[in-house]
Formats: structure tokens, sequence, C-alpha cells
């Protein structure tokens, strides 16, 4: 059950935030993260952010994304 | 847009009478008219010429405007794509409308230009048509059905008993985009460009034609994606496909799309790629003319024939681990985990 | 290949490598459909056992928790909001689904998030909009604040049927299991994001390696390396393999906001039964909204059809492919069990993905 994507934080807005990757934008909460900064990268799963990411970590992340999509 | 003082469509537009009149004079004409569909006749009479292929194809998208197009372009591509998979030149199309009461006319006007800017670049005639009007409730605001004729090009025989052992299999460019597109907007769940691939093939399907019998199949893979269509291939067949995961290209925002929803773009719906299995020796040079037409300009051979696991599609992963890519046996549901 | 590909391509070596046999079980959907999807047991020796466990909530939940939605749902004033997972899941008899219910006229509405669910009970004011909270401690921290905002806007037909579980009980159970012989746990990456590394020490109360992983193939490929480097190195400490994620003490925010509003309660599991205190259930001040409160639920102990071995296989006792039922009457279109239709279970990710 465990479905979860890094999203970069591009906006906040009380306990909700949106979330961006690849152009993609996503409205999602961030109750359960403290002390979160536009520009972090957060782990989002079912909506919620479930943790905040390190950035290198995050962008090694979404790397390894792009390398599984395939794309040449 | 007006008709007679009315914004939305009632009941009376579709009983043949004042209302439907003035529907079509006002709007359908002006925008979709010809020497035939002018005649308003029962049914058009036309000329063609040698062997015809027909086709048939019903649109109930929702929402019927989408990002990168609208349920009319989509019922014209829809119809002409599936006559150019099978190797004709599309000529002329049908078009029946059964549209929902208390829809905006201005949508439909919308929705009628597009149909025709969309049959001009796919260089087909609407010569027939039809306009019924449903009670409120009862249809999804509109439905069209598009049927079509084309003229059978010679030589050109295509079908899955041509396939062999170590043909190619391209794709013309990025998959899954139409489906994952149109359950975006639909859900209304996320912002970004994810635009539906919508496009008439003509061109494409043209370059590829070029090489005659080293040409097996074409198919565009709609519903259910390319998994599906593949496996449509291979089913009861002698022979399998090797996909290979890497080479499939995927826009890297469909896929961040389809990881939040949890969906998978090789079943995701396209409504403006094909697939041909191609004699190997033709392959790259067909893979760089495709390069040079905008429509498939990320074109790709993503994997070939082979003969173990008969009547199967298989996927090759990066450390070389392989997978059935079964087809879709049921709506895909969104996956949280 | 690339660099990294190269690096990883060494990490596959190594692990086969090893020349014991290694009984791995993992105990995530997400990880049961990744190992399938990246084809990882075809490349790893015959000695190393990828096991599926009951890592799919949708898979371990009881045909009877299916059969009292199904009826809730034909109720008409009763909006059904779940994830898509649990659409065609069968209950005590195939045609017993809320997909067939949503065909019988039932509403039901797939949510991608437990906030949706709310936004539909406050948009349907004369309905009981009633969400299907399923899964383990990844997600009931969102099932817990839906609750909390509902209570804070006072959405009074906002409703939550609870079907969360938590996992050490389970593992517990399979560990304490005398004809399983599990060596390691593949931990689930995003439970763990909750419970921290600390959350999986428990094992090694057992002397069973655990090593937390991610998803992605050199997430996998990652873990089951260090697991492999941990045996030949004969160390068996819990270990995080995914470390951009997960901290070694957790989210301590998500664990309280779930104790907050669940308690543990005794549930159970489909295949192993009953788990005393495996389950959640909302504390007595959020009752007003459990679903139950309105219409009880009644659970019998057993819960079987005939030739379904689920239970066998979610304990990975058995091969999707070692049961009679698998590929003749059991397939995704006409899914017996459970295992079959969830889209994570064993048996659909064999199905689906195995040469």
């Amino acid at each position: 059950m465990c479905l979860g994507i890094p999203l970069k934080l591009v906006e906040l807005n009380g306990a909700e935030a949106v979330g961006e990757l690849n152009g993609i934008k996503r409205k999602i909460r961030i109750d359960l993260v403290k002390d979160v900064k536009i520009g972090d990268y957060v782990m989002v799963h079912a909506g919620f952010a479930i943790e905040i990411m390190k950035e290198e970590q995050a962008k090694e992340a979404i790397e390894i994304l792009k390398e599984l999509e395939g794309v040449i | 847009m007006l008709i007679l003082g009315d914004e939305f469509i009632s009941l009376s537009y579709g009983n043949g009478g004042k209302k439907t009149s003035r529907l079509i004079e006002e709007l359908i004409l002006p925008s979709l008219g010809n020497d035939q569909l002018n005649n308003l006749g029962d049914g058009a009479v036309l000329k063609i010429s040698g062997d015809i292929a027909f086709s048939t194809d019903s649109f109930v998208i929702y929402p019927c405007f989408f990002p990168g197009g609208d349920i009319g372009k989509l019922s014209v591509c829809g119809t002409v794509n599936d006559l150019l998979m099978c190797g004709s030149v599309p000529k002329y199309l049908s078009l029946s409308f059964i549209i929902e009461e208390g829809f905006k006319l201005s949508e439909l006007e919308t929705i009628i230009n597009s149909i025709s800017a969309t049959a001009a670049k796919a260089g087909v005639k609407i010569v027939t048509g039809d306009t019924k009007v449903v009670d409120k409730g009862h249809g999804h605001g509109i439905y069209i059905n598009t049927s079509g004729i084309g003229e059978r090009l010679p030589g050109i025989s295509l079908g899955r008993e041509r396939i062999s052992v170590g043909d190619k299999v391209i794709v013309t460019g990025s998959v899954g985009n139409h489906g994952i597109s149109i359950l975006c907007a639909r859900e209304n769940l996320l912002e970004g460009d994810i635009e539906s691939d919508c496009a008439p093939l003509n061109e494409p399907v043209e370059a590829i034609l070029k090489y005659g019998n080293d040409v097996k199949i074409l198919r565009d893979p709609t519903r259910g994606g390319v998994a599906t269509t593949l496996n449509e291939f291979t089913e009861g067949m002698n022979f399998s496909i090797e996909l290979v995961d890497e080479h499939i290209p995927v826009d890297s925002n469909v896929q961040t799309a389809a990881d939040l929803l949890g969906l998978d773009p090789l079943y995701s719906a396209n409504e403006g790629k094909i697939l041909a299995v191609v004699s190997a020796n033709v392959a790259d040079k067909i893979l760089e003319d495709l390069k040079k037409i905008d429509v498939s300009k990320s074109a790709a051979i993503i994997g070939e024939v082979v003969d173990y696991m008969p009547s199967k599609v298989i996927l090759k992963t990066k450390f070389g681990g392989k997978r059935i890519l079964d087809k879709l046996s049921y709506d895909i549901l969104p996956r949280i985990c | 290949m690339k660099k990294d590909d190269e690096q990883l391509k060494k990490k596959l070596d190594y692990i086969n490598c090893y020349e014991n046999t290694i009984n791995i079980m993992e105990v995530c959907g997400t990880h049961t459909v990744a190992i399938s999807k990246f084809g990882f047991r075809e490349v790893l020796n015959k000695n190393i056992n990828l096991i599926t466990g009951p890592g799919c909530p949708v898979c371990v939940t009881p045909a009877a928790y299916i059969d009292y939605i199904y009826k809730l749902s034909l109720n008409t004033d009763i909006i059904i909001a779940t994830y898509g997972d649990m659409i065609r899941v069968p209950g005590s008899k195939p045609s017993i689904s809320l997909e067939n219910a949503k065909a019988k006229g039932a509403e039901i509405k797939i949510v991608y998030s437990s906030m949706d669910a709310l936004k539909l009970a406050m948009e349907n004011k004369n309905k009981k909009v009633v969400f299907l909270g399923i899964g383990f401690e990844t997600t009931t921290p969102a099932t817990a604040i839906a609750i909390k905002e509902a209570l804070k806007l006072k959405v009074e037909n906002f409703y939550v049927f609870s079907m969360h579980k938590i996992m050490e009980p389970a593992m517990r159970a399979l560990l304490e299991d005398e004809s399983l012989k599990i060596d390691a746990f593949l931990c689930p990456g995003h439970v763990a994001t909750v419970l921290g590394k600390k959350g999986f020490e428990f094992l090694q109360e057992y002397n069973c390696l655990g090593v937390i992983a991610g998803f992605s193939e050199e997430d996998i490929i990652g873990g089951l390396y260090e697991i492999i480097d941990s045996f030949m190195k004969k160390d068996f400490d819990t270990k995080n393999a995914y470390k951009r994620v997960v901290e070694d003490d957790g989210n301590l925010l998500s664990r309280e906001i779930i104790n907050e509003v669940f308690t543990v309660k005794d549930d159970y599991w489909r295949g192993l039964g009953k788990i005393p205190s495996s389950g959640l259930t909302l504390k007595e001040q959020y009752n007003r909204f459990d679903i139950e409160q309105l219409y009880p639920l009644d659970i019998k102990d057993e819960d079987t059809y005939n030739g379904c071995q689920c239970g066998e296989v979610l304990k990975g006792k058995m091969k999707p492919n070692e049961c009679k039922l698998f590929g003749t009457v059991c397939s995704p279109e006409n899914p017996i069990g459970p295992c079959m239709v969830s889209g994570e279970g064993g048996c659909a990710a064999y199905y689906r993905y195995h040469l």
C-alpha cells in the first residue's frame, strides 16, 4: 500500500500545498510533515506528504524515475 | 451562438421539424457543407474506384472538451485512423449526433468547427449525417458516431498472419498520453500540460506504406493501450513479441501523472499513434522517414517478433528480467497501493 | 549500460554469489508488484526465494467485510467513497463486489485521497458518505486527518469504515509459525517512513533480518544486496536501505495522529485468521464517524470458499501457481479470491507478469 512519488513544494497554504514534478502539479496535504518550505521535496502518498526528502536524494529519486520512464 | 433565440438544445431540435432544419442550415452546413452534404438527401451517392475499406466508431468521451482536442476532433481522427490502418485512403465520413437536452449550442458550434477543421486536415468529407436529441439525464452531453469509407491502396496487404519472426515493432511516438490526459481532465486531479495526442495519421501512414510488402500490420493502440493492441497481434499465433522497456518512449509528465494516479502508460489509450510491424531490413529507414514528420518525430523501434513463448507479449526490463505484458482485461483501476 | 547500471549489475551478481537457500519475504503490495514487474525472479538464482507475504491490505480483508460494504452500498442514502483497489474484490461469493453493486445502482465513487471523500460528503449533504479506510500505517494517518477535519468543519454526514491494520502482529505471527522459515524480510519502505527503522527492530528478537527498501529497481536491488551482504557477514541487525525517505525514528507526527484517532483491536486477516491487536478502530471520542455504530458488522470466525487458497499464498506457504484454481477457474477476468483481484495480490502479479 505504498505507491508514493516525490514532489517539489511550489505553493504553501496552511494544511494544503501544491507539489510539482515534470510540469505536473497536484494539491496535497502537509499535515504530516513539519516545518516545510517552498522548494522542499516530499514523498507523497494518497494525497498526503508523508515525509520530507533530502534534496540531493530527492533529485536522485527523480533521476531514477526518469530512467524508469524509458525516455531516450 | 443562438438559433431562434435559443442558447441550449431542446428536444424539438431532434424532431425533424423547423428547429432541426435551422440547426442544419445555421450550424452544420456553414461549417461542414459540401456538394453531397448540401443535398441533404437520405443518403450520399458517391463515386469510388476499386476496393474500399469501411469502418465505424462511436464516441462517448467525457469530458467532451479536453486538453489537446474535443469529441469532435476525436470523432474524425478515430474513424480516419482506423481506415488508414486498413491500408486505405480515407475519403468520406458519415456523422451522427446524439445530443442531450440542455446541451449548449455554443459548445455544439465549437465541436462542429473542430470536426470541420480535422476533416480538412485528414482530407475527408462529411457526406451524410443525422441528429437526435434525448431527454436530459439520458446521455452524457453529446455522443457521436462516425462511419467512414476509404479507397484501398493497391498492392497493400496488412494483417497479423503476415507477421514473421525477426520483424521489428515500431511505435510512432510517446505512449499513454490520451488516456491519462482524459482521466486527469475528468477527475480534475492534476494541473499540468498533459494533452491528448489526438491527431489524424495520414502522413506517417503514407510514409510507412511506401515500403509496400515489408509492412505487415498497422494498428492504432486506442482502448487498452499498446499492451492490449500488441496482444491482439500475438493471441493464438505461433510467435510472440518481445519489447525492450527502455526503448518505449513515455513523456515524463505522463509518467509522473501515471505514477501519481497508480496507472500504467502501456495500458492507457492513444489517439494519435501507430504500432507498425515491419521487416527488419527496412525498420531503420522507416524510422528515419517517420522522424521527419511532426506527429511521429518521437518514433522508436520498441521490440521484435520472436518465437519463444508463442502468443504472448513479453517485456524485457533493464537488468535482463522479463515479464509478461498481458492484455487489459478490465478497467484499469487507479491504484493507491 | 550506463555507469549506474553497471553498479547495479555488479550488485545483482554479488547477490547471486550467495549459495545457501534463503527465504526472503516481502510484506508490501507495492513490493509484490515491483518484484514481478522488474522480473527479478528470473535474474536471481533459484536458491534465493522471494516470497510474497500478506502485504496487500485489500488481499487480507475478510470476505465478511466485503459483504458488509456491498450491503451498505445498496442503501439509497449512502455513497461509498473508496480507493480504486477495492472495487473488484469479491466477498463470500464472486458476485458480491462493489463493481456489481454499482451496476445495480449503488453510488460508489473512486477517490484518490481521504480528503476527496470528505469533500464528497460536504457536496452531498443529503447522503451519508462512507469512506473505506484501508491500508497499513502509511495510509492510516490520511484517514485520521480526514476525520479530524470532519470534526473541525462539523461535517455530519461523513463516516468511515475502518479496515486499517498494523503490520507488526502479522509479521510476528508469521515468524511464530513453525512451518514457515523466513530468513529475512524486505520491509515496506513507506510503512517505514511512519515506523522508522526502530519500528522493525523487533525482528531481531526472532534472529530475523529486516531491511527497509524502496520501490524502484535500484531500491529493490539495493535492499536485496543489503540482505545478502548481511548474511555473508552474519550481521542480523535491522537495516535501512531507503535512507532518502526513512529516518531511524520514523514520523512521530504520523504515529501521534494515528494514536489520537484510532485504538488497537483484534482483527481478522483473510487467510491468516484472527490476529490479536492487529487492527485499528476509531476511539470513543470519534466513534460518531464510525459507520459500524449505525450499521453493526457481524463477523464469524471463518470465511472460506471452495478451493481458494489465498490464505496459504498470503502466508508464503504456497506459490500462486501451485493453487489448483490458479489460471483455470481463477484469473484476473474471473477472480475467486482477493489475491487475484487486487492488482497487488501475489496471484495477480504472478499471473500478469510471470513467464
